[in-house]
């Protein structure tokens, strides 16, 4: 009896469309969000993610009609978010059907918007998104995608986090997403070794054996990607069989 | 037949029913007590907060509703805060007071291990299921909680272990609860939730 590692595939969606950047910037047509979450549902992905890249605030409509759309694909824990500002954005992200919210630039200028997450739909619903890159002053919070520094230290951060209610924290190597270079294990290991909280990694996927490195010496209790699934480079299910095969827990569908 | 889901005024109530109907079943949702008592077979789903959903359920005047139809042996299935609702109280919010079907405390996971227990994680079954016939033992069901029901003799049909063994699938006469959501526990869940509707007709 043991608590899995899960293998989450992730949605960047912008105007219904799943795109996918290399290093937050240059964005390609991956497919159709519904498509792609049924395929991913029965591959045995552990949980779907899905996130609105979009920069515009009149794109929310069409974000929450695909999150709409898209959880009707699925049987597994689905999470959305992007652009989440207030507890208005969140509550209608889950009412759509999301069973958490990810929370990122919005919650580094306003930590309580994570705290009146969690007192209105608990811990398992808050997911605090942090995207990471090591700076000279070490491992630095950006936010706008990237774009900005927010002078927060990662694991400070993670910790603050975790203290208003965050109840998992997904973490992503900026350096690292879309360059299929493999995950960033001492970035992850480090914030994992900080929180309470599972840690779920994200950034540079591209080899089984990156998945197995993060789950080992990166200590993570899940691993995001997207390229490799979307272009069926992987299949979820052999992925996992080698993971298995290598003594890791995971999931086998059958 | 038909399920009355209760809505108590938030939670998954959406995906509970969309894996109810795929399975052949009608569902209504319900928020009034007139409803539960007329009620031939009730699904309590619950996320969030132990003292949001008591006091949920309180202020909409569906507490003693609801222990008057599983009294009179209506089948019931409590998913997640829906399990720890049939006890007595939780550590979560000590002022407050559950269901009290079962005589016991719901317990915060131990300081040891991470929590929220988030994921997929297998059970140990302590005796014949009803919920669980037909599954492999190695199944694994997703689970996402950071309190838990210490599993007990009694009431407990399968425990999962993080930190403590807790009550992972209770079965006591018509009162069954899930402390996994089966309705996000792809092939596996979606079985139990039909054992549920073949055993309840």
């Amino acid at each position: 009896m043991t608590l899995a590692r899960r293998i989450i595939p992730c949605l960047d969606v912008d105007a219904g469309r799943v795109v996918k950047g290399v290093e937050f910037a240059g964005l390609r047509d991956m497919g159709d969000p519904e498509e792609l979450a049924a395929r991913y549902n029965r591959e045995g992905a552990d949980e779907l993610i899905l996130l609105d890249i979009t920069a515009s605030r009149d794109g929310r409509a069409t974000f929450l009609e695909t999150v709409r759309r898209v959880a009707q694909q699925l049987n597994i824990p689905f999470t959305a978010g992007g652009g989440i500002r207030r507890l208005e954005d969140g509550n209608a992200v889950l009412r759509a059907g999301a069973d958490k919210v990810t929370v990122n630039t919005a919650a580094v200028e306003r930590p309580e918007l994570i705290s009146e997450l969690a007192a209105q739909f608990g811990s398992q619903a808050v997911v605090l998104s942090m995207d990471v890159k090591k700076t000279t002053a070490g491992w630095e919070v950006f936010i706008r995608g990237g774009a900005e520094s927010s002078g927060r230290d990662a694991a400070v951060w993670a910790r603050e986090g975790v203290s208003r209610g965050a109840g998992e924290i997904l973490l992503t190597a900026i350096d690292r997403d879309g360059t299929c270079s493999g995950f960033d294990c001492g970035l992850t290991a480090a914030i994992a070794q900080q929180v309470s909280v599972p840690v779920i990694a994200s950034g540079g996927a591209k080899t089984f054996d990156d998945f197995l490195a993060v789950f080992g010496e990166g200590q993570a209790d899940a691993a995001l990607a997207a390229s490799i699934f979307h272009t069926a480079e992987h299949s979820i299910g052999s992925l996992k069989k080698y993971l298995a095969g290598c003594g890791v827990p995971v999931r086998l569908s059958r | 037949m038909k399920i009355s889901i209760i809505d108590y005024g938030a939670g998954n109530l959406p995906s509970v029913e969309r894996a109810l109907r795929s399975l052949g079943a009608e569902t209504e949702c319900v928020t009034k007590p007139e409803q539960i008592a007329a009620a031939r077979a009730l699904i309590l789903p619950g996320v969030g907060h132990f003292s949001a959903f008591v006091t949920g359920l309180r202020e909409r005047n569906l507490t003693a509703a609801l222990r008057d139809a599983i009294a009179a042996g209506i089948p019931i299935l409590g998913i997640c805060l829906g399990l720890q609702a049939m006890f007595a109280s939780s550590a979560e919010a000590p002022g407050d007071q559950g269901l009290d079907l079962i005589h016991e405390n719901v317990q915060a996971l131990p300081t040891n291990v991470k929590s929220p227990h988030i994921g997929w994680n297998q059970l140990r079954r302590l005796r014949q299921s009803i919920l669980l016939r037909d599954l492999p033992d190695d199944a694994y069901f997703y689970f996402a909680h950071s309190y838990a029901a210490a599993a007990s003799e009694p009431h407990t049909a399968a425990a999962c272990e993080h930190g403590f063994p807790f009550a992972a699938v209770l079965e006591q006469n018509n009162l069954m609860a899930v402390q996994f959501h089966p309705e996000k526990s792809g092939e596996a869940g979606w079985r139990v939730l039909r054992n549920f509707l073949e055993w309840a007709q």
